[in-house]
């Protein structure tokens, strides 16, 4: 008699508040995540070690001065160019020479923003060999 | 409706990534060329503010505590990527110390992170 009264009801889960919980759990995750990556220039460093030689004219050394003003050092001499003609310049130069290599030189009291600008000039005009000269040297 | 919010449920567990550090309010460069980071769990972030101060993990650390607390962090996820989130009025002597710190310990992948695309 108690068997068969057990076999017949059976025990239950309720699962009607089942998407309440979800619901709930929803709206939490919801609210803490944020989706935005982190974005930005990569760069690769080269090792502390390596040190290669490179033929001089497969080199462009930009040259940043502590007030923002952009040049091209070639035969120990600066050729001051506009921010605005980086672009094409590099882009001229990368065309002329396949394997050159950009390097940037900056001096210490230049800012980080414009640093940033040149880098991002340089990789929209295809650069992808770019070097950061330490300005100590 | 159930299945619908368990799917949603799942997505939004697996795809969320705590904000464990704060660091610095610093005002990003903008920039065009852009990268996306791929997986957040790898990157660490190193905020440089324009008055000089240097933030890793909401501590305020010294120049030569960079490499350290680096090199700590590479031995413990070798694929870490370095984020610098420098202020756009910092000098770039500052961040260039940085990045010869990072060189010193090995930490090669860097990324520069900037805010919103440039208008030009």
């Amino acid at each position: 008699m108690l068997q068969t009264r057990e076999r017949r009801v059976g025990p239950e889960i309720p699962t009607a508040s089942m998407a309440d919980i979800a619901f709930l759990l929803i709206a939490f995750f919801l609210v803490t995540t944020t989706l935005n990556q982190d974005k930005g220039l990569s760069l690769q460093l080269p090792p502390v070690s390596e040190s290669k030689e490179i033929p001089q004219k497969n080199i462009c050394n930009i040259w940043i001065n502590a007030r923002d003003q952009i040049a091209f050092f070639e035969d120990a001499q600066l050729t001051p160019i506009e921010f605005t003609g980086l672009r094409e310049e590099i882009e001229r130069r990368l065309a002329a020479n396949d394997k050159l290599i950009v390097s940037v030189k900056s001096e210490r009291g230049a800012t980080y923003r414009m640093f940033v600008d040149v880098l991002d000039e340089l990789k929209m005009a295809g650069a992808t060999r770019i070097s950061i000269a330490n300005p100590e040297e | 409706m159930a299945d619908i919010s368990f799917l949603l449920l799942v997505f939004f567990m697996v795809s969320t990534v705590f904000v464990r550090y704060r660091g610095i309010p610093v005002d990003l460069p903008a920039a065009e060329k852009i990268e996306k980071l791929e997986s957040r769990r790898d990157v660490t972030n190193i905020w440089v503010g324009s008055q000089g101060i240097i933030n890793i993990d909401d501590q305020n650390v010294p120049l030569d505590q960079v490499g350290p607390m680096i090199h700590a962090k590479m031995r413990a996820n070798p694929r870490t990527v370095i984020s610098i989130k420098g202020d756009g009025g910092a000098q770039f002597g500052l961040i260039s110390d940085v990045l010869q710190e990072l060189r010193k310990v090995e930490a090669l992948r860097v990324n520069f992170a900037t805010d919103r695309e440039r208008d030009l």
